[in-house]
């Protein structure tokens, strides 16, 4: 019997299919589906009533889609999204960079020392970052604040930093959210940098400097068009976390206390999960939040099969 | 001694120190949250913050130990991710395997597409996803339960696993398992005695990636676990904790610490296997 199977496995080619077959059956199920889910939901005036059996769901066309346009929360959780992503991204670069170029430069020991010590932030928990920077920043006995009014006045320090509170509006709250995202997230890039300059041939960068070019001019003369894929590659990914971060925010702003430090993801989940949940406008919202990602998922994608990983 | 030579040395020195400055900024939350842990509640708030305690005390841990606060001990949040970490990598590192294997070794319709699809699927933000899920979870059966989290752990993890295992499978030479072939050996046989073996680097790094997911998740499990505070995992503990005693910094930061650290000292201790693993899987066949 269990040569017979083997057989017809064989001769019909379907030994792929059944390796598959776990995989893609968790998949379709636990992500493809919810993801029609959320699609559908948000054509429908989904809520507790319905959760529950107590009314039929109803279809109601657009009208989610309509009222999330006239919704100022929505544009200006949009707003903080897109701002601090903008903020959020090139300075993970930057930073990321940076580190990287220097590690390369440094001895075999202490290029391993700092990378491993860098790799720590990174692998440190989101919730355990979150609460220590907010422990960090608190506003009565935080270190941020007292290094803040020892910083001499004309770099902006002084005595009026004393309580100041980084998390009662958005601003503040979401430069901290900055300063952790890049303390979590810079490891990653530094490391993909130094692995990526690991690859270019000392000659090249040998030969720009007999022709007389200083290390900026050598950086985006010959580091940075040959790494341009990964650079590529290090920026979709950025914009795709920061944009949909979540957990690092919901911890500073304090849950789902203050509505107008709401960035999209948390302004969706407040929808849905707070009384009384509104599943299909969340869903509408979800659907927007998903599109926006997709978008840039696409060029992802794209530089990825460019760079030739689907081969 | 030479100018050319002091000058070479001046840059080494000052390119360590540069290094040195990264790895201290770097570690100073984390090194602050482990001091703060060991200070006595008189010690959080000084005018002027002292690096090390004076007065370095247990009683932090001890309140997050005895469970004095959510009233279960510390050890019952742990079990309970550790519990849903562990099975969830373990599923996740098989099944994963299972589809490299199709997607490295055999050509077939559709092998594109569905490496396409991982990849854009990992990409779906999960604050979306948690709203339909919720809806599936409930109707299910499945809310306020760990083999729920570990469902959606298993599954959440396996695109980039699938992906880099993919690699790993690839790496493995065609020829080796061909000669076992010759000599008579199953499927099986070349699968435990060849592949396994070979992958095996792969399969740690690629466990390392499913285990920070896992160990870490925060959207699910606070979605999902609601209000069953003995189902907590860490995460959701160290938050509730927090939001709870919002002035009590010690022991925050000891809950936090106990969760931190496990994460930290695996990560550490699998470095050298993952660093290895991980040019290995970057060179492709």
């Amino acid at each position: 019997m269990a040569v017979r199977a083997g057989r017809w496995v064989r001769r019909h080619r379907v030994a792929p299919y059944l390796l598959l077959l776990p995989s893609l059956a968790l998949v379709a199920v636990l992500i493809l589906w919810p993801t029609v889910q959320i699609g559908t939901f948000s054509f429908q005036n989904y809520g507790l009533d319905q959760l529950v059996g107590a009314s039929p769901t109803q279809w109601v066309g657009f009208a989610n889609y309509s009222q999330i346009l006239h919704d100022p929360e929505f544009w200006l959780s949009l707003k903080l999204s897109v701002l601090s992503a903008a903020a959020m991204v090139p300075l993970t670069l930057v930073v990321g960079t940076l580190v990287g170029l220097l590690l390369a430069r440094l001895g075999r020991k202490m290029a391993a020392f700092v990378s491993s010590v860098a790799m720590l932030a990174w692998a440190t928990p989101a919730v355990s970052a979150s609460v220590i920077f907010v422990w960090l920043a608190t506003p009565d006995g935080g270190v941020v604040d007292w290094f803040l009014t020892k910083v001499p006045h004309w770099l902006g320090g002084g005595a009026h930093w004393a309580g100041f509170s980084w998390t009662n509006a958005a601003l503040p709250a979401y430069t901290l959210a900055t300063a952790l995202v890049v303390w979590t997230s810079f490891p990653f890039i530094a490391v993909s940098v130094l692995a990526g300059l690991r690859t270019i041939p000392d000659e090249l960068f040998d030969s720009a400097r007999v022709d007389g070019a200083g290390p900026w001019q050598v950086f985006w003369r010959v580091t940075y068009p040959v790494m341009r894929p990964i650079f590529q590659v290090l920026f979709l990914l950025s914009v795709i976390w920061d944009f949909g971060v979540f957990t690092q925010v919901y911890i500073i702003i304090g849950e789902l206390g203050q509505r107008d430090e709401y960035n999209l993801g948390i302004y969706e989940y407040s929808t849905a999960f707070q009384t009384p949940p509104a599943y299909g406008l969340a869903s509408a919202l979800a659907f927007v939040l998903t599109l926006i990602l997709l978008i840039i998922t696409v060029g992802y994608v794209r530089a990825s099969v460019r760079e030739g990983a689907l081969l | 001694m030479r100018p050319r030579s002091w000058r070479r040395l001046t840059r080494r020195a000052g390119l360590n120190l540069l290094g040195l400055l990264v790895a201290l900024i770097t570690l100073f939350p984390i090194f602050w949250m482990v001091s703060t842990a060991f200070k006595p509640d008189t010690e959080w708030y000084t005018l002027t913050p002292h690096p090390l305690p004076s007065h370095p005390t247990l009683s932090n841990f001890g309140a997050v130990i005895d469970g004095s606060v959510i009233g279960l001990p510390y050890w019952n949040f742990l079990k309970n991710s550790l519990f849903v970490t562990l099975v969830a990598v373990f599923a996740s590192s098989l099944i994963a395997l299972l589809a490299a294997i199709a997607l490295a070794r055999f050509r077939f319709r559709f092998r594109t597409t569905y490496l396409i699809m991982l990849l854009i699927v990992q990409m779906l933000p999960q604050q979306a996803l948690v709203i339909a899920l919720f809806i599936d979870y409930r109707s299910w059966n499945l809310l306020d339960s760990l083999v729920g989290l570990i469902l959606v752990y298993t599954t959440f993890a396996l695109p980039v696993t699938i992906w880099m295992l993919r690699n790993f499978v690839a790496a493995v030479p065609r020829e080796l398992e061909e000669a076992a072939a010759i000599d008579g050996a199953g499927p099986m046989r070349v699968f435990w005695r060849i592949l396994l073996p070979l992958v095996a680097p792969g399969l740690v790094a690629t466990s390392v990636f499913a285990f920070i997911f896992a160990y870490n998740e925060f959207i699910f499990a606070l979605t999902f676990l609601g209000t069953d505070t003995a189902k907590f995992t860490l995460p959701i503990y160290v938050q509730y904790f927090y939001g709870r005693n919002g002035a009590d910094w010690g022991a925050i930061m000891a809950a936090s610490t106990l969760f931190t650290i496990p994460a930290l000292a695996f990560f550490l201790l699998i470095r050298h296997r993952l660093a290895g693993g991980l040019v290995a899987g970057a060179v492709k066949a």
